[in-house]
């Protein structure tokens, strides 16, 4: 299993990357401002400020190594636990609570659940609830960008559940027959909601699966984010290079339950949690960089402080936008309204007008959300 | 003057589209060298190449998968499903992916995928190679479903499908593939609209309504009501999303009576759909009560397929139970 930096921070100068120091700082403040999103989110459903949550703490490392691989030619397929790759790839941190507020400066104009990502100027296609669905897409994309001679990449991000689905099977299966440009990043968080890897599959590793696809498999520490940028780096560089497919699995964990309506130590215990929170990729990270001296206690602190700051107004100035207007229920579905839509819009904007269902009426529904 | 039949049209259609615009690719099990089990894709693979016409590994998820991929990336894909039965492992992409991809990322990501496949019965082709489902798909917003049933609506369709910017499921009458011929429009610009119907033949009494190979079967009926002196007028729906409610509205004023056959079980079937937007719109107009006819609410049968396809007489039959009410 690949790693750079061990869990005390300790390193092998050998298996570096070549990162700037610029480059380690920005991936370092990346993963603070993820984890501090993933508090934050928590914290705004559970005051009833937003519908829903998903957390990624722990897995900070993997989100943010594996998309700073990636050019802007590229195109990044993440799953509701990389809010960091959207970071990365350069959404703003406010475009990032649009979406989960379901505001109408959302380009998905709130259709989507919280941590449903899209933002298509960064190239990260909406991403469904159905896992692995979107695999078979990045296939896809791929094949369109050899199709026109494009030197673009598709990192398509999964966890280790999705591996079980019909379409992950069919995506490695067609990566593999068409040798199309993309890379398969499998978070394994060792959770499918409650269900453990092992009760999964019988397979001996998740990155074993690429062999039997006719392409390679790595396995990698995804607390490291060094490992994961190294790992994905060549992946990115060999699809680039008309190497064809690869498939990477990092080895993490979700500190979190699966979601804010999950209760996590229903299947799992408090002591294998700990034991994992000793292995922060967060911690790891900040004690490499202060053994290398890019960053000191004091500096990291007034980094966490600023990221605080700064998300604090986001929320505070996002919270101030109005939700979508009625009418956008009708709008989207074809590229032309049908009569029979066009009708039911009509009738309901006549009897209810713009604010129609977000009225006072509504809220105070018992039992509604 | 050359005729082509059904089958034919869509290779013809599918050859001239792809020399028109070099975004569009084709993808399916056996469509390459073989040209596909209906010969529907027949030497499309010399023409424009392997890239462009490519032959699959068996799974729909990943062929339907792998299309909507590429029309997020700017071609234009056009899906061949071997039989509309074997859709179903690429059901969640179409339900989930296709249907609501334009939907749930704001207008960003629309896909626009054409989805061809042989539907109904009539083939001996038993419970997997003869089912007709449109119901499915009409069921889910975001998609289109055309049903043709001549060569020219084929034509007109295809190029409608083709070029437009939705997702279509155009489902092809496999069991009149070759049995229906007529000369085509010579016009590249001929395109039929979605959500027109046709009005096959005009008649006073009954108001017969149906789509794909079973407009054939109707024109049978139509022929055994006219030596009994029932003058029915026969429409054809050729796409039920977007459906022409007005053309059938028009009808059922005038005769205030209707039957609605298709091969599709009857129970949810879309004739329900049409049954119940003519209740809404025009029940003072109705002088009998709807009848359906549709496939038995079974699953689709071998050796008794006639007997359970909707056969002239048995249109005949429910023609006869509206006029006489």
């Amino acid at each position: 299993m690949l790693q750079v930096i061990r869990a005390d921070g300790d390193f092998d100068p050998k298996v570096e990357p070549d990162l700037s120091h610029e480059d380690l700082l920005k991936m370092h403040r990346y993963m603070l401002t993820v984890r501090r999103l993933n508090e934050k989110g928590m914290s705004l459903q559970r005051q009833g400020r937003i519908g829903f949550f998903m957390e990624s703490t722990g897995q900070e490392a993997c989100q943010i190594g594996m998309s700073y691989t990636l050019t802007p030619i590229d195109w990044a397929f993440p799953s509701y636990r990389d809010p960091g790759t959207c970071l990365v790839r350069g959404v703003p941190l406010s475009a990032l609570f649009d979406q989960m507020m379901g505001n109408s400066a959302d380009e998905a104009k709130g259709r989507q659940m919280p941590v449903h990502w899209g933002f298509s100027k960064w190239k990260i296609v909406s991403l469904s609830s159905p896992i692995a669905a979107k695999l078979p897409h990045a296939v896809g994309v791929a094949y369109a960008a050899k199709f026109r001679g494009e030197k673009s990449v598709v990192l398509a991000s999964l966890g280790e559940g999705a591996t079980s689905q019909g379409e992950f099977h069919a995506a490695m299966n067609f990566a593999g027959v068409y040798k199309t440009p993309v890379v398969f990043f499998c978070e394994n968080n060792q959770y499918a909601i409650s269900l453990p890897t092992r009760r999964q599959t019988a397979s001996e590793s998740i990155a074993i699966k690429a062999e039997a696809y006719g392409f390679e498999g790595v396995q990698i520490d995804g607390n490291d984010i060094l490992a994961v940028y190294k790992a994905t780096k060549s992946a990115v560089d060999k699809a680039r290079s008309g190497g064809g497919p690869s498939l990477i699995e990092a080895i993490t964990y979700r500190i979190g339950g699966h979601s804010t309506s999950d209760d996590a130590s229903v299947y799992r215990s408090a002591e294998e949690v700990e034991l994992w929170k000793r292995r922060d990729p967060i911690t790891r990270f900040t004690a490499y960089l202060m053994k290398k001296g890019i960053i000191s206690d004091q500096e990291n602190k007034k980094f966490i402080e600023q990221i605080d700051a700064e998300m604090s107004a986001v929320v505070k100035e996002r919270e101030k936008i109005p939700p979508p207007a009625a009418s956008t229920l009708f709008t989207d579905v074809y590229s032309e309204m049908p009569w029979h839509l066009r009708e039911e819009a009509e009738e309901f904007m006549r009897d209810e007008g713009e604010n129609g269902p977000q009225g006072e009426a509504y809220e105070k529904e018992p039992g509604s959300f | 003057m050359t005729t082509s039949n059904i089958v034919q049209t869509v290779n013809e259609t599918l050859r001239t589209e792809m020399r028109r615009n070099g975004n569009v690719v084709l993808l399916g099990e056996d469509i390459g060298k073989d040209g596909g089990v209906f010969r529907a894709t027949a030497g499309l693979q010399n023409e424009f190449g392997q890239q462009r016409v490519i032959d699959t590994p068996i799974a729909e998820e990943g062929i339907i998968g792998m299309a909507i991929g590429m029309a997020m990336n700017g071609l234009e894909p056009v899906v061949e499903i071997q039989f509309l039965d074997f859709i179903y492992p690429g059901f969640n992409q179409i339900v989930s992916e296709l249907a609501k991809l334009r939907y749930r990322s704001g207008g960003h990501f629309p896909a626009h995928v054409v989805i061809r496949a042989p539907s109904g019965g009539g083939i001996r082709g038993g419970l997997y190679h003869s089912q007709s489902t449109e119901a499915y798909f009409t069921h889910t917003p975001g998609l289109f479903v055309a049903t043709p049933s001549t060569p020219t609506d084929t034509m007109g369709l295809m190029r409608t499908a083709m070029r437009g910017s939705d997702p279509v499921m155009f489902l092809e009458p496999k069991r009149i593939y070759r049995t229906v011929k007529e000369e085509l429009p010579a016009d590249e610009e001929f395109t039929i609209p979605f959500g027109k119907a046709k009005v096959l033949k005009e008649g006073t009494g009954v108001t017969l309504v149906s789509w794909g190979a079973m407009v054939h079967t109707c024109k049978a009926a139509v022929e055994l009501a006219s030596k009994e002196n029932v003058s029915v007028e026969l429409i054809d729906m050729r796409t039920l999303m977007p459906f022409d409610i007005e053309t059938i509205l028009a009808s059922v004023r005038k005769t205030g009576r209707v039957v609605i056959a298709h091969e599709a079980t009857k129970v949810s079937g879309f004739g329900g759909e049409i049954a119940a937007q003519i209740a809404e719109r025009a029940i003072d107009s109705l002088q009998a009560p709807i009848v359906r006819l549709g496939g038995f609410d079974a699953p689709f049968p071998y050796a008794l397929e006639n007997t359970y396809l909707p056969s002239p007489e048995r249109i005949l039959r429910a023609i006869r139970k509206a006029a006489s009410y």
